[in-house]
């Protein structure tokens, strides 16, 4: 199953919606070679080349050597060999501790923590010293070289410790960068950003994804700015706010939400199919989804979300990590402040649940598209708008025996917005 | 339950064949005493030379009693096999005790009287560099004499003193060689001070000044210097062992002659990072020295309730690192350890474990007042009797190389370079305001941009509740 966002963007045709947000290209170029990638090859290749590029870079973890648990690391010992990659004792806090001494002498360290769920043994090390070390030397001293790896999120099978997603804690340190990637060519292009970026970065890989998404990724070397979000799907009704695995259910959700939009614009063709049934479809379907991947939660790109909900005036934020105190908090905060006169209806957050994540529950507790589908903020009637569209519908049936249609067309439009 | 069964061969020789280490041991030699290196060799150098190095015999493995004793029970010729190597078997059901019969011994040089011990082995100080030590130790006490005073006047937030182990401050850094990269505890300030940061310098940084290499951000005695190589300190107990395994291993694959140094307490013995530290600078072959400074408190808590080990040298060969207990108190003996541990590491790619016994005379900081939990009276014996600025001096004097006039002189104008120093500091111009949000990453963020922003506005707005002197 091959399921894929960003490529399979939409541009829907909405009268008078203006296209002010940015759109970033991952396209490759025309003459730039492209290999079917699934997640952790992706993430292979780009440390390949990191290690290629720059001969003060290391990879080290546990089990690293031979490849690693979710092979991301294959070839990588027997190409560079083992003094730059190698396994580490297992100890969370020793690897990512003498990761921050390597990265401190000016090297990059590229380490590996084998399951998100198992970073809090590091998390001093994260939090009171790596976060910190530029900060309180007076920049006399950095560990920007340092960049961790972890697998996070939901597998079908993790339970509480293999399903973590702990972005959380982490977006609350000054000093260090979460990015998360959604998919492989993103995971490429932003993990090499990452352990370029002068700054410690922590990578969530949604290990998901790690061989159910495939997509064409580029072979050179390329990088994808941090701190950029990038609307993946175009749309004037609602926005939608996600990162990583969770944005393939939020594409559904989308999917699901604009379908009956379609049956609108057939009914061009098929102006005797508009009936009452017709007309309560529309009423209950008919929107249309803007869907924004943010990549990197800190620093996080608050203008691109801002631009997209003061167009559309909903938000709707997922993520699987439970909801309290979630990073959905975080972007619901900022974006009240920045819209709340432009904001239709309250921020609608599509989260886990507040509880450890479960084994036979996991059907239960995730945020599927369905409780993104059924949220207030999708499933709500858009009345001021829905109310327009139906009166302008009517209208342009009502009219359509009696005069010309461009004329009414036009009249009926102007009714949209 | 498991029963671990050894050969009572040395164990070291043990670990040696089963993991291929190639180091030789080396036995003391007990022939008439003498010092390892000739004068010649040393007499003209207060530091190391980086460019020589030597395979000296004082560098044994002290044989430490065997943990397991040869029984009648052990069958020699037979072995067995599993993933860490051979190993023989007993059919005596035999635990190793849970503490040798006699503990680790001390080295010293040293007497309490400042007289060479007959039969020592030691690495001989030149006069220059013994005078040199001299002065460092007593100009680290009359700074944290004065600090201390400072700290108690208000005038700065925070102190904390090294009173009673300036041996291990200055002996080691004296032993050291300036591109040995040091990440320090916080009670080292003594290895800055002999690398040549000025008095007026720890003075900026206490007072968070403008001249503060640190910006203002940290408390007092949070000292750091890229020039020095000196890590900047971090109240975190332990963080930055793990840290120095990786530094040793960048020096390492860098190729340099140079070795990571890094401190600890006793009390931060019993943090994860100090098992995290010591086997992966085992496991990685890094030229780390761990250095140990065993005062016998942790604030409040005594060793006795920190480990029921002997001590923390003990630990070493857990991890199987080289490791060797010396008396901190005792300048030449710590400089003759930490210069053989350095050696090791650099030529032999390897961590080294010194455990320096001493005592914290002073209290653990200026928000601590240790009569609360110790006899007035051990502190007066240590502080009196067991002084190591007074044992060095003895010796320092006994060979004519210094005097009454000198120790007067000396104590008199560092007193008034300090006093300058404190008042230039307090004078000096505060960090502007744009340093709180510089630095948390390379590149300003916008969220700090509109936050420096923010209350540059708030500060114009209403600047009576805020403090003055920080310029926008």
């Amino acid at each position: 199953m091959a399921s894929l966002l960003g490529r399979f963007c939409r541009k829907l045709v909405v009268p008078g919606s203006a296209h002010g947000s940015r759109m970033i290209s991952t396209t490759a170029c025309d003459s730039e070679a492209v290999k079917s990638l699934n997640l952790y090859s992706a993430i292979n290749q780009a440390l390949h080349i990191a290690l290629e590029t720059d001969p003060r870079s290391y990879v080290f973890g546990e089990d690293v050597g031979f490849g690693g648990v979710f092979r991301c690391t294959t070839g990588l010992a027997e190409r560079f060999g083992k003094n730059r990659v190698f396994n580490t004792p297992l100890c969370e806090q020793g690897i990512v501790g003498f990761g921050i001494g390597l990265a401190a002498m000016g090297n990059r360290a590229v380490v590996e923590i084998q399951f998100a769920d198992y970073i809090y043994p590091a998390f001093d090390q994260i939090v009171n010293e790596a976060a910190k070390f530029r900060y309180r030397s007076g920049n006399q001293f950095n560990c920007g070289g340092l960049t961790i790896r972890a697998p996070y999120g939901a597998v079908g099978h993790g339970g509480h410790y293999h399903s973590q997603s702990p972005e959380a804690f982490f977006c609350h340190v000054p000093g260090i960068k979460v990015v998360i990637p959604r998919s492989p060519r993103e995971a490429k292009g932003l993990l090499l950003s990452s352990i370029r970026d002068p700054n410690p970065v922590v990578f969530f890989e949604p290990k998901w994804l790690y061989r159910q998404a495939v997509e064409e990724v580029p072979e050179h070397d390329y990088m994808i700015p941090l701190s950029q979000a990038e609307v993946i799907r175009e749309g004037n009704d609602i926005t939608l706010v996600g990162w990583g695995a969770q944005l393939t259910v939020m594409e559904q959700a989308c999917l699901d939400a604009e379908k009956v939009l379609d049956f609108i614009f057939q009914l061009k063709d098929n102006w005797f199919k508009v009936s009452n049934m017709g007309l309560e479809l529309i009423m209950q379907e008919g929107i249309s989804c803007e869907l924004i991947d943010l990549k990197t939660l800190l620093p996080w790109d608050k203008e691109t979300v801002e631009a997209s909900v003061k167009k559309t005036g909903r938000l709707l934020i997922s993520h699987e990590a439970p909801v309290t105190g979630g990073f959905g908090a975080e972007i619901s905060a900022t974006i009240l402040e920045r819209c709340f006169l432009k904001l239709e209806a309250p921020v609608s957050r599509v989260c886990g649940l507040d509880t450890p994540f479960p084994l036979v529950f996991e059907p239960f507790y995730m945020p599927t598209k369905n409780k993104a589908s059924s949220s207030s903020s999708l499933s709500s009637p858009l009345k001021k708008k829905r109310h327009y569209l139906i009166m302008g519908l009517h209208v342009w049936c009502r009219y359509w025996m009696q005069s010309s249609p461009l004329l009414i067309t036009s009249h009926s439009i102007c009714f949209f917005r | 339950m498991a029963m671990w069964f050894a050969r009572s061969r040395n164990l070291v020789s043990i670990l040696r064949q089963n993991l291929g280490l190639s180091a030789t041991l080396i036995k003391r030699n007990h022939s008439s005493p003498r010092p390892v290196f000739t004068n010649y060799q040393l007499s003209s150098r207060v530091f190391l030379d980086p460019s020589t190095s030597f395979r000296h015999e004082s560098t044994a493995v002290e044989t430490q009693p065997d943990l397991v004793q040869q029984s009648d029970h052990e069958d020699d010729a037979q072995e067995l096999d599993f993933p860490g190597g051979k190993v023989g078997y007993t059919s005596e059901m035999k635990f190793i005790p849970e503490s040798s019969s006699r503990r680790i011994p001390c080295y010293r040089v040293l007497n309490e009287h400042g007289k060479i011990i007959s039969d020592s082995d030691f690495i001989p100080v030149s006069e220059k560099l013994a005078v040199r030590m001299y002065e460092q130790m007593a100009t680290l006490q009359v700074m944290d004499h004065i600090f201390y005073e400072a700290q108690r006047q208000g005038r700065i937030s925070f102190y904390l003193t090294s009173v009673g182990e300036e041996a291990i401050n200055i002996a080691s850094a004296a032993a050291l060689s300036p591109e040995d990269v040091v990440l320090p505890q916080y009670r080292e300030p003594g290895v800055l001070l002999w690398r040549g940061f000025t008095l007026e310098e720890f003075a900026n940084q206490c007072f968070g000044n403008k001249a503060d290499y640190g910006k203002g951000r940290q408390m007092p005695i949070h000292y750091g210097s890229n020039q020095h190589n000196y890590f900047t300190v971090s109240s975190p107990i332990a963080t930055q062992l793990p840290q120095a395994a990786g530094v040793g291993y960048a020096l390492k694959m860098e190729k340099k002659n140079a070795c990571a140094v890094t401190f600890i307490g006793d009390g931060g013995t019993s943090e994860g990072d100090f098992h995290a530290g010591l086997n992966f600078a085992a496991v990685m072959e890094a030229p780390v020295v761990f250095i140990c400074r065993n005062n016998g408190w942790a604030i409040s808590t005594h060793i006795s309730e920190q480990f029921r080990s002997d001590g923390i040298v003990v630990k070493g060969q857990a991890y199987g690192i080289r490791s060797i207990r010396v008396d901190g108190n005792d300048a030449l003996a710590v400089y003759s350890a930490v210069r053989s541990a350095r050696e090791m590491a650099v030529t032999e790619q390897r961590p080294v474990l010194i455990e320096a016994m001493t005592y914290r005379v002073g209290h653990h900081s200026t928000s601590d007042d240790s009569t609360k939990y110790r006899e007035a009276d051990e502190i007066q014996y240590w502080k009196m009797s067991r002084n190591p600025v007074n044992r060095f001096k003895k010796w320092v004097e006994d060979n004519g190389w210094w005097s009454e006039e000198d120790e007067s002189k000396l104590r008199s104008s560092t007193r008034k370079q300090l006093l300058q120093a404190i008042q230039a500091a307090e004078k000096w111009e505060k960090q502007p305001l744009t340093e709180l949000f510089n630095d948390v990453y390379d590149v300003k963020t916008k969220n700090l941009e509109e936050q420096e922003v923010g209350l540059k506005a708030l500060v114009e707005k209403q600047p009576q509740d805020y403090p003055t002197g920080f310029h926008i």
